[in-house]
């Protein structure tokens, strides 16, 4: 990897599930120390994009390339994207009953250590260290007793993703609506949390709908997608004017195929 | 004739020659092995034995266990997951026969009684003459009529009026298999006074994995108010046929728990059948059945609401991977008296693989018209959103199965109220799940 390179390059990825091709050629380029936000309409491809790059298996992989780190990411198992540094907060976290909390994440914090070559953190450390990373995102101590998301409101499920990610600290992280269903205080708790986790190391990518989550968290770069592509690329003011003009504008429509926008664009 | 039946007559006429055969017990064992030889194996044709074929076993040639050489305490240590907390009281069955020398010295407190069938018949003639094969009907199934005909040795508890013991019994049936076959059919009688309370733990293991029999029955008497919490950890031998019954008759507002964990095995069956016999009792039917390769496992409750105001609360669980098969049966029969009965029955299971299969049958017969019943049957598998979410985070594929199957069985484990024996039964449980090393500290 040269200094040159970013740490996630996307080549015209294209993947389908079920016959039916959802994204449709996508180049990203997201280097270490950078926030990219990718907004777009419902059904554009915004949470497939992300899932993808976590390796979720529901989605096949038809064409294109993306190398993190200089090296073929999707050869990779999503537990080996996980020990790369990848990380994906979930738009739907996924509750397990009769799964301790923080036994999972600790779980989860050893399989990469171990993975890493580095030494596993016993029960103390650990606890001293979620501890310490649940005050970013001010989480009640009362989580760490309950099983994984069982029980979560939609804001503490958001909450307990950051505080994952707070633990896990990823190269990678990539955020697949983590603003949807949170009233505007749990929103700023969420993005105070991600802010306090932006650094030079760490790139980030934030999927979003709304503008609003971009006031919070600001943006070196914004991504329109549209029926499963980039459609336009351009800094935080993009957001703006998408908040002004709406989807529809922005991505170039009403145009016949909906693609002219996108060629135009990039 | 099968080679099973042809060896069981030379055997049972043996038995008959020692001396001290006669009397009542006697008499028994002789109408038992008629009625067995009447009956014989049961097969699929019955409609209790649909899903499980005993016909691997009717072509072993079994004899009785030699007297063999003693496991050692190490060994007993191990099968039986250590001591389950002070003052535990432990009793060693090897291929059936008690041994003192490897059990706990009971003292004889109150008037309550730990020993062998045969020191009980000694001891207390009148009330194990009286209770022994009164409530296991050996008429009705063969394999009960098998273990009658061979009443040889087990144990036998009894707990006079108002006894309440703190500290659980342990029943360790240990098979060693030298060499040859081998079938044991332990008999246990336990006779719990009015009022009295106690924990029994039967321990079902084989030191080696030959092919072997048990057959065991178990009787369980509960006087008015009598609590008994039972456990039966059957952790048999690979190569192992184990059949077992526990059979519970309830007096006046007595109260009976039943855990079962059924682990080992080629094949296994374990039935557990409570007759209300009066009114006010409660009957809670825990079970949990594990089952990986080839095995089969197979679990019948039968629970008879004959008097009014009773409870029965049932919850098995299976967990099948591999190609093995697991049979859950459950009949509750609520007849016309039996009214204000409240029971519920519940059966889920998980498969683990393509191959794996389960049969579910859960049934309830009401006969009375001022009931709450209600019961429920579900077969699944795992949750592909929570296997990606936990790979996701790092937890590799075989680890997050691991992890997932341990939270659906982990409820079944959470049950057990007793420390020791929770950590033992959720050793047992993760065992048997792969590449459960890096997530020994679950739950």
């Amino acid at each position: 990897m040269t200094r040159t390179e970013p740490m996630l390059r996307v080549m015209d990825l294209h993947a389908k599930v079920a016959g039916k091709e959802i994204l449709r050629g996508i180049d990203l380029e997201v280097g270490a120390g950078e926030v990219h936000a990718i907004m777009g309409p419902n059904g554009s491809g915004k949470s497939t994009f992300a899932q993808v790059l976590a390796g979720r298996e529901t989605f096949e992989v038809t064409k294109g390339e993306v190398l993190y780190q200089g090296k073929d990411l999707l050869a990779l198992s999503p537990e080996e994207r996980a020990v790369a540094g990848i990380f994906m907060a979930f738009q739907y976290p996924v509750e397990i009953p009769g799964v301790g909390n923080l036994y999972f994440l600790r779980t989860a914090l050893n399989a990469l250590r171990k993975r890493r070559g580095e030494e596993e953190l016993d029960a103390m450390d650990f606890l001293a260290l979620a501890k310490e990373r649940m005050k970013l995102v001010a989480m009640d101590e009362s989580f760490t007793g309950r099983s994984v998301n069982e029980g979560f409101s939609g804001g503490e499920k958001k909450r307990n993703e950051i505080f994952q990610m707070a633990v896990l600290d990823p190269k990678l992280a990539i955020l697949d609506e983590t603003d949807s269903g949170l009233d505007i205080d749990a929103l700023r708790t969420v993005a105070s949390g991600v802010n306090s986790l932006r650094s030079k190391d760490r790139a980030m990518i934030v999927i979003t709908h709304y503008q609003r989550l971009l006031e919070y968290i600001v943006p070196d770069r914004v991504h329109v997608m549209g029926s499963g592509r980039i459609v336009r690329s351009g800094g935080r003011e993009l957001a703006l004017e998408l908040e002004q003009k709406g989807y529809a504008q922005v991505e170039g429509r009403p145009t016949v195929s909906g693609r002219a926008g996108g060629e135009a664009a990039q | 004739m099968t080679n099973f039946a042809r060896s069981l007559g030379a055997s049972f006429a043996r038995l008959d020659d020692r001396p001290g055969r006669s009397g009542r017990i006697g008499l028994l064992r002789h109408a038992a092995f008629a009625r067995f030889s009447e009956l014989g194996l049961p097969t699929t044709k019955e409609e209790e034995w649909k899903y499980t074929n005993l016909a691997p076993l009717a072509q072993v040639q079994f004899e009785p266990a030699a007297k063999a050489k003693p496991p050692t305490l190490d060994q007993l240590d191990r099968l039986a997951g250590g001591p389950l907390g002070g003052g535990a009281v432990r009793m060693v069955f090897v291929d059936g026969r008690h041994r003192p020398e490897l059990s706990s010295r009971v003292r004889s407190y109150g008037g309550t009684f730990i020993g062998s069938l045969a020191a009980g018949l000694a001891e207390r003639p009148e009330l194990v003459e009286r209770e022994l094969a009164r409530h296991a009907d050996y008429q009705r199934d063969a394999l009960t009529a098998l273990n009658t005909a061979f009443i040889e040795d087990g144990a036998f508890i009894h707990l006079p009026a108002g006894t309440a013991l703190q500290s659980p019994i342990q029943l360790l049936f240990v098979s060693t298999t030298p060499g040859k076959p081998t079938l044991s059919q332990p008999r246990n009688l336990i006779v719990a006074g009015a009022h009295s309370q106690a924990t029994v733990v039967e321990t079902y293991a084989g030191l080696a994995d030959e092919v072997y029999f048990t057959n065991a029955v178990t009787e369980v008497v509960l006087g008015e108010n009598a609590r008994l919490d039972h456990y039966k950890l059957q952790e048999e031998g690979a190569r192992a046929f184990h059949v077992a019954l526990t059979q519970v008759h309830h007096g006046r507002d007595s109260s009976f728990t039943s855990h079962s964990v059924a682990l080992g095995a080629a094949l296994a069956r374990n039935e557990v059948r409570a007759l209300f016999a009066s009114e006010g009792c409660e009957c809670t039917l825990n079970g949990l059945y594990m089952a990986t390769g080839k095995q089969h496992l197979d679990n019948r409750t039968v629970i008879d609401h004959k008097s009014p105001r009773c409870t029965s609360r049932e919850l098995y669980k299976g967990v099948l991977a591999g190609q093995s098969r697991g049979v859950f049966s459950g009949r509750v029969l609520v007849r016309q008296d039996a009214q204000k009965t409240d029971a519920s029955q519940t059966n889920k299971n998980l498969l683990l693989s393509d191959d794996a299969t389960v049969d579910t049958k859960p049934q309830l017969e009401i006969f009375a018209d001022d009931v709450k019943c209600a019961h429920g049957a579900a077969v699944g598998q795992l949750d592909e959103n929570a296997l990606f979410y936990l790979r996701s985070r790092g937890i590799s594929q075989e680890a997050a199965r691991s992890l997932l199957t341990y939270a659906f069985a982990s409820e079944m484990v959470n049950l057990v109220p007793l420390g020791p024996l929770r950590a033992r039964v959720r050793d047992l449980v993760t065992s048997k799940l792969p590449a459960f090393e890096a997530l020994k500290e679950a739950a």
